[in-house]
């Protein structure tokens, strides 16, 4: 399979690597990390995304022998060919400067083995600091990751399972992973303006990440997409207890001018609408997602895909 | 501030009172309901030291005084001034809080002397026992048999001193999950004098419109005022009040807040094709939500459409009639 993502997620024992996956990828809602052993060696997971690509996540046990072999024995085999590098340090570690030797070692073996892989570094459980110190402790780090990395380019993100942050550090992994984005976004975009959207957004169905949007009225809110995924994955999770193989939703919401309707797209993909033009009807709504089927799964095939064509919103 | 309130003024409103033993829970519990503080949050709640009221006016139908009794002033201890006759002649309800954590036969003493204080003065109390922080009880079973045991030990003594009239109802709660959300709609309920005809309107709705279960929520608290005859579901509860979550999480962010108490709110959630939620808003405070499955989306909408703004009138008829008789007696 030629598009097959290979993504590294390291970092010392304990430092949250295998609660964030289990809560994006495996459907745990983050009371359930508490039953999480150390994990032992690799362990792999395949993410079918969007039909033709595979993400292939090494979750790295990070206790000391196992990170010994990763660095010398088991080189080749955990470093080369990778997209990227997920180092997960936790806000309360108490010897940092460990954490950032083992970074570190890792970087060096990535800048052999997969020169052009992404690196991507994570904060993890900044829950547990005070909300008015959070931006302080994140950028004291930030900047010393920074710093450790060079020459290398590094992104920083802070991330809670307990809170939207999450959401917000793995979409923009994902979004850096997807091969033709661009496609997506400006397909999106023409959809917008035809719907009269006030935006426009496109999930991935098993995760409610978001991989493009569109906006054309511009939000207060900058952290909206991440809390937005959080919400509708809550209660996917919450409402499977109920349905059971919950595998479809419809969301349609409507108070005064204001419409949101989220709704499948394709097999792999939902789309969220947000309209307040008080001319567009719901209705309408519905009908120009049912005409944008065909063209974004033509999308996710890779095939060139023909001009989209819809009706008039008005309806 | 803590004056009580005026003779009149405490008839006209019901009252709930919240007690049982220190740390039990009582203050998590108004916060978490109330003041919407995550369950995490309450670990940092202090002691509480003194009689705290709150005033809850949730909607329309129902307006009531939570009272908290501190953990740390036992009422009969007897450095405490501590006027029985005027705590428990006007209250509706006490909750009586046991922290299943903790060996909670230890609060079983005072819980005894409460029922039998308070059903001297006033027999119209009811008594309702939350056995609380059940979520660090692993399993199902556990919860179960520490139920079974109060309610034997409790009944055991209440015979024995000739009071075994006295109904106490029993809740298995935590502020972790629905329960305590569950157990507060049914002890409230039963505050509004129109439930029979509220029920009543609902089961008339469900036969109407094919619907499995329909609940009356009030939504800022997420506790229903009134729901149909059928089984009470925690996970029907659960999942309807999901709803209410996500599209108010939802509607908040994208409302530019001026229209956001409109009583126009309403939605539609489809699961796997085949199972329906719908919600909608019937007055400031209210909503009405059902569930139903199995039928076609299209054909049914119509009809619950039209359901619902029967049901919305006859809502403000109940609710006239309630503001004329008060007014009558006034007169
Ligand atoms: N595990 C668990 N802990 C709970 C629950 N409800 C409350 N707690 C914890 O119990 C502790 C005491 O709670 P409070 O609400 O302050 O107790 P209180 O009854 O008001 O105590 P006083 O004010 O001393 O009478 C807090 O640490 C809460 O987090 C629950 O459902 N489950
Ligand atoms: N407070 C808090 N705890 C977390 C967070 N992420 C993980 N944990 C806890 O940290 C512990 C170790 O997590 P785990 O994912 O097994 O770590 P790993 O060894 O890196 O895979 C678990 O008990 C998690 O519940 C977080 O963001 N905040
Ligand atoms: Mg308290």
């Amino acid at each position: 399979m030629g598009n097959k993502k290979k993504v590294l997620l390291m970092g010392k024992s304990g430092a949250g690597k295998t609660s964030m996956r289990s809560i994006i990828f495996a459907n745990y809602v983050a009371r359930d990390t508490r039953r999480l052993g150390p994990t032992m060696n690799v362990e792999h997971s395949y993410i079918r995304f969007l039909g033709t690509m595979v993400l292939n996540l090494w979750d790295c046990g990070g206790q000391p022998n196992y990170f010994d072999n990763y660095i010398t024995p088991q080189r080749e085999q955990i470093f080369k060919g990778a997209e990227v590098l997920i180092f997960v340090i936790s806000v309360e570690t108490k010897e940092l400067q460990d954490d950032l030797r083992l970074y570190q070692s890792c970087l060096e073996a990535l800048a052999h083995l997969s020169p052009e892989a992404k690196i991507v570094c994570l904060i993890s459980k900044m829950d547990l600091i005070a909300d008015e110190k959070r931006e302080q402790e994140f950028s004291v780090r930030e900047s010393e990751i920074k710093r450790r990395s060079l020459p290398l380019k590094v992104t920083c993100y802070p991330t809670s399972i307990w809170d939207e942050s999450l959401y917000k550090a793995w979409s923009s992994i994902i979004y850096s992973l997807v091969p033709n984005i661009a496609k997506f976004e400006s397909s999106l975009n023409m959809f917008a303006d035809i719907m009269r959207a006030d935006e426009v957004l496109l999930f991935e169905k098993a995760t409610y990440l978001i991989i493009a949007h569109s906006v054309r009225r511009k939000h207060p809110d900058g952290h909206r997409f991440e809390k937005i995924s959080n919400i509708i994955k809550q209660f996917k999770l919450n409402a499977s207890r109920y349905v059971a193989n919950l595998h479809t939703m419809r969301m349609e919401i409507i108070n005064g001018d204001l419409k949101i309707l989220l709704d499948m797209l394709t097999p792999n993909t939902a789309i969220m609408v947000v309209i307040t033009d008080p001319l567009v009807y719901p209705a309408a709504i519905s009908l120009n997602i049912q005409t944008a089927r065909k063209h974004f799964e033509m999308l996710e095939k890779l095939d060139r895909a023909p001009a989209m064509q819809f009706g008039d919103p008005k309806v | 501030s803590q004056e009580p309130v005026s003779m009149a003024e405490q008839e006209a409103k019901p009252q709930i009172i919240l007690m049982g033993l220190r740390r039990c829970g009582k203050s998590s519990i108004a916060q978490v309901v109330f003041n919407k503080i995550t369950p995490n949050g309450t670990v940092l709640l202090e002691s509480t030291t003194k009689i705290e009221f709150t005033d809850i006016e949730t909607n329309t139908f129902l307006h009531y005084e939570l009272v908290e009794i501190p953990g740390q002033m036992d009422i009969f201890e007897s450095t405490v001034p501590m006027n029985h006759e005027g705590l428990f002649s006007n209250c509706d309800a006490v909750i009586y809080i046991i922290d299943c954590s903790d060996s909670y036969e230890s609060a079983l003493p005072y819980l005894y002397q409460i029922v039998t204080c308070a059903h001297k003065i006033n027999p119209k109390i009811r008594f309702e026992v939350f056995i609380h922080k059940t979520d660090v009880l692993r399993q199902d079973g556990d919860k179960l048999a520490i139920r079974r045991s109060i309610y034997y030990k409790v009944t055991r003594d209440l015979q024995d001193s000739c009071l075994e009239a006295v109904k106490l109802h029993f809740y298995l709660t935590s502020i972790y999950d629905y329960s305590i959300f569950e157990a507060l709609s049914s002890v409230v309920q039963k505050l509004i004098p129109e439930l029979p005809t509220l029920e009543n309107m609902l089961n008339l709705l469900n036969q109407k419109c094919r619907i499995e279960k329909s609940y009356l929520f009030d939504l800022h608290s997420k506790i229903y005022i009134a729901t149909d005859s059928t089984p009470l579901d925690i996970a029907m509860y659960a999942l309807v009040s999901d709803m209410i979550d996500t599209v108010l999480d939802l509607a908040n962010i994208y409302d530019s807040g001026s229209d956001a108490k409109d009583a126009n709110l309403s939605s539609t959630f489809e699961l796997n094709n085949k199972s329906f939620l719908f919600l909608k808003k019937v007055n400031q405070y209210l909503a009405l939500v059902v569930f139903m499955t199995g039928e076609d989306l299209q054909e049914t909408s119509g009809l619950i459409e039209y359901n619902f703004y029967l049901f919305k009138k006859a809502l403000e008829n109940v609710f006239e009639i309630r503001t004329r008789k008060s007014k009558e007696k006034l007169l």
